[in-house]
């Protein structure tokens, strides 16, 4: 009889989810031809031969691969690991985290601010975080660049208050590139967290105070790991797109200082070299899924450790 | 182990009101609260719902601070001392379990934040989960187990590191009849044996009057008396207290007259009788020309002949609780009367509704309210 019952209950979850299934058909159908589609020319491209003119031949070719680690002396032929690229992987990576970091220490004490805010005024607080979304990113960007160039608004100001003598060289600086992108991200951290911390019942930081718990760790023990998971989301959604960042490298770090998006870039116009720029497409892909992974075992290891 | 008088007051609460909000929207949740609190005292906080019982223990908890008034802990002003430096522990009216530790993280947080030795929290840890019969399930996390199960948590995580002070926001309200009697005695018993001391808040009268030392009945952000379970019962001094718990009657009574002794005693004549008796008259009820009395039902006796009964009625109703029976009377002058007897076996004593009875009560029986 005990038996007959757990086969009728499984019956009903398989049933449920088939349903669950049929339900979400739209949703699979869009993400398998608007993003896997696309993906996939990508990554067939990425094995084809350049056109003289731009464009793909369709005869198979193993160089751009090649050409993403590797570069060929023009003079002697030796090949040698290529630095220009791995620079400039490196730099995306450095930038991108550098950016998640300074929008995670800005964004999480707004996040909390406004999460603590009445319900009435939250709203009010939210509506302003969005703001920056209504102006498009160009905008946006000749905007940081007016603050921050030469003769821009900070250095006037600075010097007009008599703090500095000479005007603090920020453009086309990394800098520059982080300060831009931590102000188009931002907003990106700041919502998933408060959306995290907006159902964070507060009663919990009293029992912890209850407890023994200083702030520090009613802050390290109860809150972080509570909203951790609006973390993670935050930290991603500006850590990805940073790493594929164009324009704002490009306006603010002024052509010499790359970033991948600005290679790939480079490879189909410019360059001409389209299954280049696949690849290195799909090599950004890897990056930002090796990153994710690594950040999936960190947070991991900490939440084991904290339950020690 | 003899201890100063002084020194046997484990809580001080001096003064105390907590207002929120502000004009028009001014609640007083706490208006001017006074008492005292002894070292190892089970004292029970009992009173309607929002007459201020969470408040209260929320500033001894630390969670609020008072609008006005001071409160010391083992003589030490604690008014302003956050929580977690108070020795004082809570089990929440919501549990307030931490829903990403599992029961026995739970239980060893506090343990753990009090930086004990290893063995010790596992050792104390067992040994609360012991206590609440929840070994079972000490590795499920705190959102998949049963309300009752939860409340018998906060009750564990409270406990375990042995506080100075506790405090029971109706921790056994969501447990079954046998669950709470078992949980009930077990509380009791740690009391006793751990010396702390025991805060408790209850709807249930019949919990607040079996377990507690002394009880405080609460109204409306007031203290309205303050005694041991005996006194609040059969000394009620106001007509709320004496109508909150247990069942009352209350008469008005003509003062005839007061002579003046060490205590002031009356002589009353009930309304709608021709007897007069003599009872203790609040000082502060001494020039007043009527009293309202107050009569238990099971201080009352019910008897077939109207002659020389206190009082006459009709009886109008009657309920049967297994030991007892209830009989609810109209009284000539139209006023209702419980009168409350055990049921005996071979009682010759078979009244029926509409029976013209009458009912006797003995002098020491009756009490004058001061309102
Ligand atoms: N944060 C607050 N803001 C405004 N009013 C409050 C607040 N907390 C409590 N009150 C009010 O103070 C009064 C006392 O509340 P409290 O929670 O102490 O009642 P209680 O005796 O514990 O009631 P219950 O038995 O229902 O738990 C209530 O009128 C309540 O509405
Ligand atoms: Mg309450």
């Amino acid at each position: 009889m005990a038996r007959k019952l757990s086969e009728m209950e499984a019956e009903r979850i398989k049933r449920k989810n088939r349903a669950n299934w049929l339900l979400s058909m739209p949703a699979i159908l869009l993400l398998l031809f608007a993003a896997s589609g696309p993906l996939l020319i990508v990554i067939v491209y990425s094995f084809l031969t350049p056109g003289n003119y731009g464009g793909i031949l369709w005869e198979f070719s193993g160089e751009a691969w090649f050409k993403v680690l590797f570069a060929q002396d023009i003079f002697d032929d030796t090949i040698s690991l290529s630095d220009a690229h791995l620079s400039i992987f490196w730099r995306s990576v450095q930038l991108s985290f550098l950016t998640t970091l300074i929008c995670l220490i800005l964004g999480f004490p707004t996040a909390y601010f406004i999460a603590t805010r009445p319900p009435k005024t939250r709203n009010i607080w939210l509506f302003l975080i969005t703001i920056p979304f209504w102006t498009n990113l160009l905008i946006r960007t000749f905007a940081i660049l007016e603050l921050i160039r030469n003769k821009g608004v900070i250095n006037n100001s600075l010097i007009s208050l008599g703090i500095i003598n000479e005007p603090i060289n920020m453009l086309y600086t990394d800098m520059a590139i982080v300060i831009g992108m931590t102000y188009v991200y931002l907003p990106l951290m700041v919502l998933p967290i408060y959306a995290a911390m907006e159902r964070f019942d507060f009663r919990y930081v009293e029992a912890g105070f209850d407890l023994y718990a200083s702030r520090f760790k009613v802050m390290r023990r109860i809150i972080l790991p509570i909203i951790k998971p609006g973390v993670i989301a935050g930290s991603i959604l500006v850590f990805v797109p940073s790493l594929g960042a164009y324009v704002t490298p490009r306006i603010l770090g002024g052509g010499k200082n790359l970033m991948i998006g600005n290679l790939i870039e480079l490879q189909f116009g410019q360059g001409k070299n389209w299954p280049l720029g696949a690849a290195l497409a799909v090599t950004m892909l890897l990056i930002v899924l090796l990153a994710l992974i690594f950040y999936m075992r960190i947070s991991q290891r900490s939440e084991q450790k904290d339950a020690q | 182990m003899s201890k100063t008088k002084k020194d046997a007051i484990a809580i001080h609460v001096n003064g105390v009101g907590k207002y929120f909000g502000s004009e028009p929207n001014l609640v007083k949740a706490l208006d001017n609260v006074s008492i005292d609190i002894r070292r190892n005292e089970f004292f029970t906080l009992l009173g309607p719902s929002g007459c201020g019982k969470t408040t209260l223990l929320r500033l001894i908890a630390g969670f609020e601070s008072p609008t006005f008034g001071q409160m010391l802990l083992d003589n030490q002003d604690i008014t302003n001392l956050p929580p977690y430096h108070r020795s004082v522990n809570t089990v929440f009216q919501s549990y307030a379990l931490f829903p990403h530790l599992t029961v026995a993280e739970n239980i060893s947080f506090g343990l753990e934040m009090l930086k004990k030795p290893k063995h010790e929290i596992s050792a104390t840890v067992d040994e609360m989960l012991a206590l609440v019969h929840m070994e079972e399930l000490k590795h499920r996390r705190t959102d998949q187990i049963s309300g009752g199960q939860q409340q018998r948590v906060a009750l564990a995580r409270a406990l375990a590191p042995k506080p100075d002070v506790l405090l029971l926001d109706e921790p056994l309200s969501a447990l079954d009849y046998k669950l709470r009697r078992g949980m009930q005695i077990e509380l009791k018993r740690l009391q006793l044996e751990t010396g702390i001391t025991f805060i408790f808040v209850t709807h249930d009268q019949e919990e607040a009057l079996t377990m507690s030392d002394r009880i405080a009945v609460m109204s409306n952000g007031h203290i309205l008396q303050v005694g041991t379970p005996n006194e609040i019962y059969y000394n009620p001094q106001e007509r709320f207290v004496a109508d909150f718990i247990g069942e009352s009657n209350f008469i008005e009574a003509e003062v005839v007259s007061v002579t003046k002794g060490r205590s002031a005693t009356a002589s009353l004549r009930l309304a709608g009788t021709r007897k007069t008796f003599k009872a203790n008259m609040p000082a502060s009820k001494s020039k007043d020309k009527t009293a309202t009395v107050f009569i238990r039902p099971e201080h009352a006796k019910l008897q077939k002949s109207t002659r020389g009964a206190t009082l006459t009625g009709t009886l109008t109703n009657m309920l049967f609780f297994g030991t007892d029976t209830n009989y609810h009377l109209e009284l000539d002058n139209g006023d209702a009367f419980v009168v409350r007897s055990q049921n005996e076996i071979g009682h010759a004593f078979h009244p029926a509704i509409g029976d013209k009875l009458g009912v006797v009560i003995d002098e020491q029986a009756i009490q004058v309210l001061k309102d």
